[in-house]
């Protein structure tokens, strides 16, 4: 049988679980979740990355040369990959979330939650080619 | 010979038990059982011991919330077919301290229910000669959803916040209170604001979604705090340019 | 109880990051990181970027993406913290930590960005 635990006679003994450091990693939908969280961390390294693309090219055409061919280091370049991934997943689950917040009333019925979704992706795509059209050298 | 499934039920009796360890069960496997009806065969014929809440076995009342193989679940809406062969996990609900096998500890939750009053709040009564509240059916929409919720707690036992943070207020809480917020009748935004727009309350939720998932009757907590925060930024950013406003 | 809990500013903070980071970090990593690192698509030339980037609305635009995104990725790091490893008695060092590692980034942005030309 079981050991005798402390039971007082008219005060129930509650039994409370203690939750695990490791929570996150008994389900894989609490691994997703933290993985989405840890995506604020490829935002940063983004940042960062952003910040030394600037500083070199405030520096020079030299140090801008510099930064291009540090970029194409194959560990750079595997580390950004991985970087975009999160970066990425951070975006869609940003996206798709976005009309749990924002419920869209039109004539008293709501929106079906993709239509709320949909344009923030269609701005996303618009943007996106903007930024590659300046960067291919357009006005 | 007819077909059965293994419950495994975790047990805890206080009075015998250091910590709750699982027990199983072989019963029927009927096409129209659900697990609570298990739980009833295991009660009325293999051990009368087992102890369970349950009350109108139709997802109505939010008394018989279990964990069934690690999601919380209405016991009397979980079909036992949905796990063929099995076996069945049927665990209390996560983050409650247990008082016996599947009976949690609830006082907590009604405390932090209690706090943001959830009911009609007037500055004054309108007297009855003037009638009653009118309400048009948009004005029913905007809160309708969030009124849907039984407290079955479902969403408290899924949410890692609630197991990780004892004083966050928790979602069905949340909800409840945007139901009163968003109610043409109501003129408590304020007082309640003044209680969820801290740590332990809508701040602490990192929008898991877990809470919306998992709710029997779709009331889309997680919604629910979503839109709260919104508006608490709102009121935040107002009192800040235009202080001028507050009693 | 106050109302006035600094959170709703943090998340105001938190939110608009969060956007902002969603709509343009992927394809600024992309051209960055990848496109043009590997030849996929020619990388623009100093004077043409510089000319670019000099512009006092685009050196505007790229501040709030720094500064907004950083402290989306402080505040989710910081609940992260506090709910992953519940070390919550350490709260009051993890904010610090976190929000000051955005102003520190933030101060460091306006820095380069004013720097330019």
């Amino acid at each position: 049988m079981k050991q005798s635990p402390a039971y007082t006679l008219y005060h129930p003994k509650w039994y409370r679980k203690r939750v695990s450091t490791w929570w996150w990693t008994e389900q894989w939908r609490s691994f997703k979740f933290i993985l989405r969280e840890l995506s604020s961390l490829a935002v940063i390294y983004f940042v960062g990355l952003l910040l030394w693309l600037l500083w070199s090219l405030g520096q020079g055409a030299e140090s801008y040369r510099d930064f291009l061919e540090w970029m194409k280091e194959p560990w750079m370049i595997a580390f950004n990959v991985i970087a975009l991934i999160f970066v990425l997943y951070h975006s869609i689950t940003w996206f798709n979330l976005a009309p749990k917040a924002m419920p869209v009333r039109v004539g008293g019925k709501r929106l079906p939650e993709w239509m709320v979704a949909a344009p923030n992706y269609v701005v996303w795509i618009a943007l996106s080619a903007v930024i590659v059209w300046l960067m291919l050298g357009g006005d | 010979m007819a077909k059965t499934i293994t419950l495994e039920v975790a047990r805890y009796r206080p009075e015998q038990d250091a910590e709750p360890a699982f027990e199983s069960f072989d019963v029927p496997l009927n096409s129209d059982w659900v697990v609570l009806d298990a739980l009833n065969y295991i009660k009325d014929s293999l051990d009368g011991s087992l102890s369970f809440r349950w009350s109108c076995r139709m997802g109505v009342c939010g008394s018989c919330g279990m964990m069934v193989n690690g999601d919380p679940k209405l016991t009397c809406a979980t079909f036992l077919t949905a796990y063929d062969p099995g076996p069945i996990r049927v665990e209390p609900l996560r983050y409650f301290p247990i008082v016996r096998d599947l009976v949690v500890e609830i006082t907590d939750f009604m405390n932090k229910l209690k706090a943001v009053k959830p009911w009609i709040v007037r500055e004054e009564e309108k007297p009855l000669a003037e009638g009653e509240y009118l309400q048009t059916p948009e004005q029913l929409e905007s809160y309708k959803q969030f009124s849907m919720c039984i407290n079955c707690l479902c969403c408290y036992a899924a949410c890692p916040v609630v197991g990780l943070d004892q004083h966050f207020i928790g979602p069905a809480a949340i909800a409840l209170a945007q139901r009163y917020n968003k109610d043409s009748r109501d003129q408590g935004a304020e007082e309640r604001l003044d209680v969820l727009s801290q740590h332990e309350g809508i701040w602490g939720c990192t929008f898991n979604g877990e809470c919306t998932r998992v709710c029997p009757k779709n009331v889309d907590p997680a919604g629910a705090i979503q839109q709260y925060k919104i508006k608490a930024v709102t009121e935040w950013y107002k009192s800040l340019l235009m202080p001028w406003g507050r009693k | 109880m106050t109302k006035r809990s600094n959170e709703p500013f943090l998340w105001s903070l938190f939110s608009s990051g969060g956007m902002i980071a969603a709509l343009m970090v992927p394809i600024l990593l992309f051209l960055f990181g990848l496109a043009f690192p590997l030849g996929w698509i020619e990388a623009p030339s100093y004077g043409s970027l510089l000319k670019l980037i000099a512009h006092p609305l685009t050196r505007l635009a790229l501040f709030a993406v720094c500064s907004l995104s950083l402290f989306h990725g402080a505040h989710r790091f910081r609940f992260t913290l506090y709910d992953g490893l519940q070390i919550k008695h350490l709260n009051e060092l993890i904010a610090v930590f976190c929000y000051g590692g955005a102003l520190a980034g933030t101060a460091l942005a306006a820095y380069i960005l004013w720097n330019i030309s």
